[in-house]
């Protein structure tokens, strides 16, 4: 019992609805989210600190004894998400308050931050199937609003696309909660993982865990279901649509991982390959995407698609050094991809536009921007020795060991043209004849960048101290590949 | 009973289907809502019918309802009635900027 763990969710969820309160007071909204959310990265830290010393930590609401009531489960994985959530929360925020519009802010910008957060945490360490739904719900609210806050004809064109499609989504997610209920009898997803071990995971379980891939696949971008996925984070401003880009998808990642490493893993022959084939599609089709496209923005949504496809490589290769390189990538990712879509706000505020055809030579006048970028660009495709590299390494070594060489070389021509269009970007972007008009040449760029400093510092740290972050990758993954640990201090065995 | 139910729930999703796949605005959103009432009910008649015993009588009772299945379909309820809400707003304002409720007009243009 540890009454820490309902920090991360009712922290931001109480301040969100104390924010409301002071409409029309941005300073005093602003100074409140701001030490909101760097006091939840540090009970973040916090957190993850006590889980791995002291092992798994469990607190049951209401006192309901698991398989009852609800519980809440931070183990290793779970609150390294939290982190890295609470990490691109900050930055975002500020970020946020260098580049929203009054407008925006004025209309409950910082409440449904707030909100967005407390889903995601949530989502990350409920240990209830049917409160996973639940939390999902509170984050994807929270999205719909943010994605289409501020009401351009764009947006609401596409934000109504985005809304159908996750309802959509959700729907599923619910009849298959009916279905799994109807057949374990049980919602603790413990519980289920003991009830599954038992009447041995055939027929209609597969059927269920296709059912739970596509659902969680639609909402992480997962191969045939990305479709919604660029042309709705191309609305929303950059803040936003950094924050989308590193923690959205992800959630749905997290999901998979945690239903087919903790329920769905008597039968791998199925259900691992389905995900190696999917997430060959997702690299492969994702990257195809991106090197067509000519706008920053939108070569950032693409990869958020192919680089999805790495992380459930990871798990499609379903061993503890796969799936260590797998939580690495989504590590690497979160902050990578944040960083990049900030980069892209900053140059947007530069140039007033995401076009790259209609920017030119920004490196004369911007060098710092422009070197910063190419640090995050290159270590997004893999180069050595920034956080890339060492993820895709794992899971390639791998994938070769596994003998599985036709996906190893799915994700090598990825990386190529990863390369490629981030390359395309800096070319475009900061290369060649200086287009810029002469009033545009001198706007203080230093309090944007500043935000973005911590994220371009830590992929350079992820990269140079691969050894111990990559051993405690191998000891979150040892967790997840026992789920009899996550089970026992859930059921109090 | 549960025959009879899963029935009209595939009746209920079979139109949904149809809804969803048609070109108007508002015919989606009916789309969405008809799905979740279907989903409800899957949820309600998946996790079995008792007739005639009411939930929970005391700890004695030696039949009785499961009531878990009607608290998350509380939950649900409460969780579509919101998004509904949400959705069919959107769909206004969506309707007003564009001045349509085709779908087939709202695609987007190659050049934007």
């Amino acid at each position: 019992m540890n009454n820490l763990l309902l920090v991360p969710v009712l922290a931001p969820f109480l301040i969100g609805t104390i924010l409301i309160l002071f409409k029309n007071h941005l300073t005093v909204q602003r100074w409140i989210s701001a030490i909101t959310a760097i006091g939840m990265l540090g009970f973040a830290f916090y957190i993850t600190y006590i889980v791995y010393v002291d092992g798994i930590q469990t607190i049951e609401l209401g006192g309901w004894a698991p398989p009852f009531g609800i519980v809440l489960v931070a183990d290793l994985f779970a609150s390294l998400m939290v982190i890295l959530s609470s990490i691109v929360g900050v930055v975002c925020l500020f970020f946020a308050f260098q580049t929203i519009s009054k407008e925006r802010e004025k209309f409950f910008f910082y409440p449904f931050y707030m909100y967005l957060l407390a889903g995601v945490h949530g989502a990350f360490l409920t240990g209830d199937l049917f409160n996973l739904f639940v939390f999902f719900e509170v984050m994807l609210i929270a999205s719909y609003i943010l994605i289409v806050h501020g009401g351009t004809k764009y947006q609401l064109r596409e934000s109504f696309k985005y809304v159908v499609i996750n309802v959509f989504a959700s729907i599923f997610f619910i009849v298959g909660i009916a279905y799994i209920y109807s057949i374990t009898g049980t919602l603790n997803m413990a519980d289920i993982a003991v009830r599954v071990a038992e009447i041995e995971q055939t027929g209609v379980l597969n059927a269920i865990a296709v059912l739970f891939l596509v659902v969680f696949g639609m909402k992480g971008g997962l191969f045939p279901l990305y479709f919604w996925l660029p042309n709705s984070y191309f609305g929303p401003p950059s803040a936003i649509a950094a924050l989308f880009g590193g923690l959205l998808t992800k959630v749905g990642i997290y999901a998979i991982i945690r239903t087919f490493t903790l329920i769905f893993i008597h039968d791998p022959g199925f259900t691992h390959n389905l995900i190696l084939i999917l997430a060959g599609g997702t690299m492969f089709f994702g990257v195809l995407g991106a090197v067509a496209q000519f706008d920053f923005k939108r070569i950032l949504s693409f990869h958020i698609i192919s680089q999805v496809g790495y992380m459930a490589l990871g798990l499609g290769l379903y061993s503890q050094l796969a799936i260590a390189g797998a939580i690495y990538y989504i590590a690497h990712h979160i902050i990578v991809k944040s960083a990049l879509f900030l980069f892209c706000g900053a140059t947007e505020k530069i140039t007033g536009t995401t076009d790259l055809k209609k920017m030119s030579g920004l490196l004369k006048s911007y060098p710092v921007l422009g070197w910063l970028f190419l640090v995050t660009a290159i270590s997004l495709a893999g180069i050595p020795p920034l956080s890339g590299f060492f993820s895709k390494f794992a899971l390639i070594l791998n994938g070769i060991e596994q003998e599985r060489y036709f996906i190893v070389f799915i994700s090598l021509v990825v990386g190529i043209l990863t390369l490629f269009s981030m390359m395309k970007i800096f070319i475009y972007v900061f290369w060649g004849e200086e287009s810029l008009a002469e009033k545009d040449k001198n706007k203080p760029i230093m309090p944007l960048l500043a935000p973005i400093l911590p994220l371009v510092a830590l992929t350079v740290i992820l990269g140079i101290g691969a050894e111990p972050i990559f051993s405690f990758s191998m000891e979150v993954a040892n967790q997840l590949l026992e789920p009899s640990q996550y089970i026992n201090s859930v059921l109090k065995e | 009973m549960e025959l009879l139910m899963i029935l009209l729930i595939g009746i209920i999703f079979s139109v949904s289907t149809y809804l969803i796949l048609t070109n108007s605005l508002l015919r989606v959103i009916f789309g969405i809502i008809m799905l979740s009432h279907g989903a409800h009910l899957l949820l309600l008649t998946l996790s079995g019918f008792n007739e005639g015993a009411p939930p929970l009588l005391g700890e004695e009772s030696s039949v009785y309802m499961d009531p878990l299945p009607q608290a998350l379909i509380l939950t649900a309820i409460v969780i579509s009635f919101g998004v509904t809400a949400f959705l069919l707003v959107l769909g206004y304002r969506t309707y007003r900027a564009h001045e349509t409720d085709k779908l087939d007009k709202l695609r987007g243009h190659a050049d934007e």
